[in-house]
């Protein structure tokens, strides 16, 4: 256990747009840039220079090296705060809060900012890998010869760029397609993944109704709440939805159970509990500890986003809780089936003993303690961005309930990984 | 400060050009304005002058002379920048006289946005049974109203941007009390400010250590911030030190953080009518500051219907934000005086709507003339903790909103007042700012209208 604990004081983001619409001007610089004046505004820290600040996106422009530090020199922080890009998929805003923390908790510094940013509707869009191969050849020839040779090299079809899939490169399946697949492995159905679509929903309007964002969100281009919201969805009129990933006609993963490509940013305030003090700021919650974990979905048999099921009996054994010690569960929808099928195989005592080690599955959760303010199929999730909202909507909530009550991440990843986390409230 | 996107006066821009002075056309003046730095007084000398024994010419004079300028006890062949005249002790016909003979010829030596400041007695309130403008003594109350008259009067009189305004005191206002009054009405910075009367009372008041920056180390809440007259006091109260706490509904926050972050002060989005904003806000200026030293409620809204066509929604829209929010805040702040600092302000903004009326606007006007009926209620409960309530009453004031105007409203919104102009955004907030600092502190329970002297409710 580290000598100290790294503070959550608070967090901002903008509501997030489906992709396409609001923000779709927007660059990954724009948002984030946005959401970390929103952040200074908040905490007062105009022309403050803090420890660090760590970010990154998903889906990155290739001008976008240097993300994070192009928007803190963009931003009202002082520029003397150092920043650095981090990418783990849909982990990204998770890892990079354990990152800060991390180095609070060593006393390496002792403030920092950490989230991340997407886009899916200012996509970095990129020439024609034969294109690119013969302009990166012209670039390097040396005789007018050459350079002739590689221009009648030339054709018409390089004309169609790459364009960034939502697919696995090693399976070529779609995320969605593989959510399917596990889905269908661990039976689950229909209306009870409408029903957590609903819930997220219902969970979400509520929460903006009663004032809960009002301190976590700053309206962006004019949009003051995430524009997938709906708060009049139900259970009926999401079952009148057609399934899109899946085949025949068992398939139940529909555009309402699966989050839709949407644009946003979300950041983090940490700190020591000191600096927090010195700068008369709240601590809400403290991280407690972290893991991630990561599994063999291309040639094993796990599915690709099963990798937080591994991650957080390893966290719980390590800091000595059990499953049922939660008074919050933030884990992130990617696909209602995903949430489903993580709580099912918890649940599981073959997969507790066969795939987990255990001589006892983790057990069911109160379900009255997931998502309470709802998660990414109402909010919508841009993928780096996610991490930052669930960190600062749970430390919150924790801070709500008082001293002491304890909150679990847990966030499914690309590549078959999953970060998770504990805070405590205080 | 931002770039402002008001609208550009033209016919004010035009009556200054060579032609429209060949063709006689009245010039529109352009208001001397402040800016960070400026001398208290531009233009020549100015006359400090008694009649009878006042006792706030001479620290007055004194007070002229460390901003640097020259004081003169006597009209010359120079023009003046300012025109004191302390008439506190004045009770006779022949002694109001003595003041028409003084300030004649000197109103005909007054710079361009030169200043004509008098003191005079507050007449008749009954409160100070053995002074002879107590009711009992006809004449000298009469002489005290008489010069209420005389300044109104007088401020339409004057031309090329210049104003005048008046202080009235008690017996036991010290001179001391009303520097900070002086230096407001005597500088650029009471540019839109002319023919108001202020009373200035007895409470002790604080001394300003930097007159450059006479809010520095005070924590002010400015509510509505986030765009128009709310952002410009946010930043001049900035200016001026203070440390902003800048307030907005969630809607606006976007703007809000701008405003926040470009005054080096902090975003809070709160809607002020939600039932529990007075202890939010409360808990949120404990936690980060630990006290309050001033409170402006500028928050406000409009919903115009003709009083036939109102419905209820409208009518509780506009009191909800435009009062009811500032009645259960400033009972909240009653009810915390730990969290106010020593010298806490509170200033709220008023309406020349609330004193005039103004069709289609009853809601409003009943909101903004309630928050006068609320000043006056609360100055004594606020003055019990050593702190003030004040409002000010904007007339017409260059902004987006009248910005959309059409142009012959606006033009007539513009010109009927003794300046011929609408006032900017940064006019409300410096008088603001005035009110706002700790040594304000004998100036309570005062409505000051910042119209330039406006013809509407006069």
């Amino acid at each position: 256990m580290p000598a100290r604990r790294a503070a959550v004081i608070g967090g901002n983001r903008i509501p997030f747009a489906r992709a396409n619409r609001r923000y779709a001007r927007a660059s990954n610089l724009d948002m984030l840039a946005a959401t970390l004046d929103g952040l200074v505004a908040r905490f007062g820290l105009s022309g403050e220079r803090l420890g660090e600040v760590v970010a990154g996106a998903v889906l990155k422009h290739s001008r976008d090296f240097n993300l994070t530090r192009e928007a803190v020199l963009g931003s009202r922080l002082s520029p003397a705060t150092p920043a650095y890009d981090i990418q783990q998929a849909c982990g990204t805003g998770l890892e990079a809060t354990i990152a800060v923390a991390n180095k609070i908790a060593l006393g390496q510094v002792e403030s920092g900012v950490a989230g991340g940013v997407d886009t899916a509707s200012d996509a970095p869009i990129a020439v024609n890998e034969d294109l690119r191969k013969v302009l990166v050849a012209l670039n390097s020839a040396r005789s007018l010869g050459d350079r002739v040779k590689l221009v009648g090299k030339l054709r018409p079809g390089q004309i169609v760029p790459e364009i960034p899939r939502n697919a696995e490169p090693r399976t070529g399946l779609s995320m969605g397609e593989h959510a399917a697949v596990t889905a269908k492995e661990w039976g689950i159905g229909r209306t009870e993944q409408d029903e957590l679509a609903a819930a997220s929903h219902r969970n979400l309007a509520a929460a903006y109704e009663r004032g809960f964002f009002d301190d976590l969100v700053t309206p962006y281009l004019g949009l003051t709440r995430d524009d997938n919201l709906r708060p009049d969805s139900s259970v009926e009129t999401l079952a009148k939805l057609k399934p899109v990933f899946g085949r025949g006609d068992d398939a139940t993963m529909t555009a309402g159970n699966s989050t839709p490509l949407t644009d946003g940013a979300a950041l983090v305030l940490l700190g020591s509990d000191e600096w927090a003090a010195e700068h008369r700021l709240p601590v809400l919650a403290h991280v407690v500890d972290a893991e991630t974990a990561a599994v063999d979905y291309v040639h094993g048999r796990d599915g690709l986003l099963t990798a937080p099921v591994f991650a957080v009996p390893r966290l719980l054994e390590r800091v000595g809780m059990s499953l049922q010690d939660f008074d919050f569960y933030e884990i992130h929808e990617a696909f209602a089936s995903t949430v489903l099928a993580t709580l099912k195989a918890w649940e599981d005592p073959a997969f507790a003993k066969e795939r987990l080690g255990l001589d006892a599955p983790l057990g069911a959760i109160d379900r009255s303690r997931l998502n309470v303010t709802g998660s990414s199929l109402a909010a919508g999730h841009p993928f780096a961005a996610t991490g930052g909202r669930i960190v600062a909507t749970l430390a919150k909530l924790l801070h709500e309930k008082g001293p002491g009550s304890r909150g679990l991440i847990s966030i499914c990843a690309a590549g078959g990984q999953g970060v998770v986390a504990i805070l405590e409230g205080a | 400060m931002p770039p402002s996107k008001m609208p550009a006066d033209t016919l004010r821009d035009w009556s200054n050009t060579g032609l429209a002075r060949r063709l006689g056309a009245p010039r529109i003046p352009v208001l001397r304005r402040y800016s960070p730095g400026q001398p208290l007084l531009e233009g020549g000398p100015a006359l400090v002058a008694a009649v009878g024994d006042g006792r706030f010419a001479k620290p007055i004079a004194a007070l002229v002379a460390e901003h640097g300028a020259t004081v003169v006890t006597e009209t010359g062949d120079e023009r003046l920048a300012a025109v004191v005249l302390d008439l506190t002790e004045i009770a006779t016909l022949s002694e109001l006289a003595e003041a028409q003979r003084i300030l004649t010829p000197a109103v005909r030596k007054l710079a361009p946005s030169g200043r004509l400041l008098l003191l005079g007695p507050v007449s008749g309130d009954g409160r100070h049974g053995d002074h002879r403008h107590s009711q009992g003594n006809a004449e000298a109350v009469a002489v005290a109203q008489a010069l209420d008259g005389l300044v109104r009067s007088v401020a339409k009189e004057l031309r090329a941007g210049a104003t005048a305004n008046m202080v009235v005191v008690d017996v036991d206002t010290t001179p001391a009390a009303v520097e900070s009054t002086v230096r407001f009405l005597l500088s650029a910075r009471s540019a839109y400010v002319d023919g108001q009367v202020v009373h200035v009372g007895a409470a002790e008041a604080a001394g300003v250590a930097d007159p450059q920056r006479p809010l520095a180390g005070r924590v002010a809440v400015v509510t509505g911030a986030a765009r128009g007259i709310g952002a410009a006091i946010a930043d001049t109260l900035a200016r001026d030190g203070a440390t902003i706490v800048a307030v907005d509904v969630p809607a606006a926050g976007e703007g809000l953080a701008a405003v926040a972050n470009r005054t080096g002060g902090t975003a809070l989005q709160l809607d002020i009518t939600a039932s529990d904003a007075a202890s939010r806000l409360l808990a949120f200026v404990g936690e980060r500051f630990g006290r309050v030293d001033l409170v402006v409620h500028n928050a406000g809204i409009t919903r115009d219907k003709l009083l036939a066509n109102m419905d209820a929604e409208r009518w509780d829209a506009v009191l909800a934000v435009n009062l009811g929010a500032q009645l259960t805040i400033n009972e909240a702040l009653l009810a915390a005086p730990d969290l106010l600092g020593p010298d806490a302000r509170v200033v709220c903004v008023s309406s020349q709507t609330g004193i005039a009326g103004n069709r289609g606007q009853t809601n409003y006007a009943a909101s903004k003339a309630g928050i006068i009926g609320m000043v006056r209620a609360l100055a004594p409960r606020f003055a019990e903790h050593g702190a003030t309530i004040n409002a000010v009453a904007p007339g017409f004031i260059e902004t987006e909103m009248t910005a959309r105007m059409p142009l012959g409203t606006r033009e007539a919104g513009r010109r009927v007042n003794s300046l011929r102009q609408g006032g900017l955004p940064v006019d409300v907030a410096e008088t603001i700012g005035w009110l706002g600092q700790a040594s304000s502190g004998a100036v309570n329970g005062q409505v000051v209208r910042v119209c330039g002297q406006s013809m509407l409710g006069a």
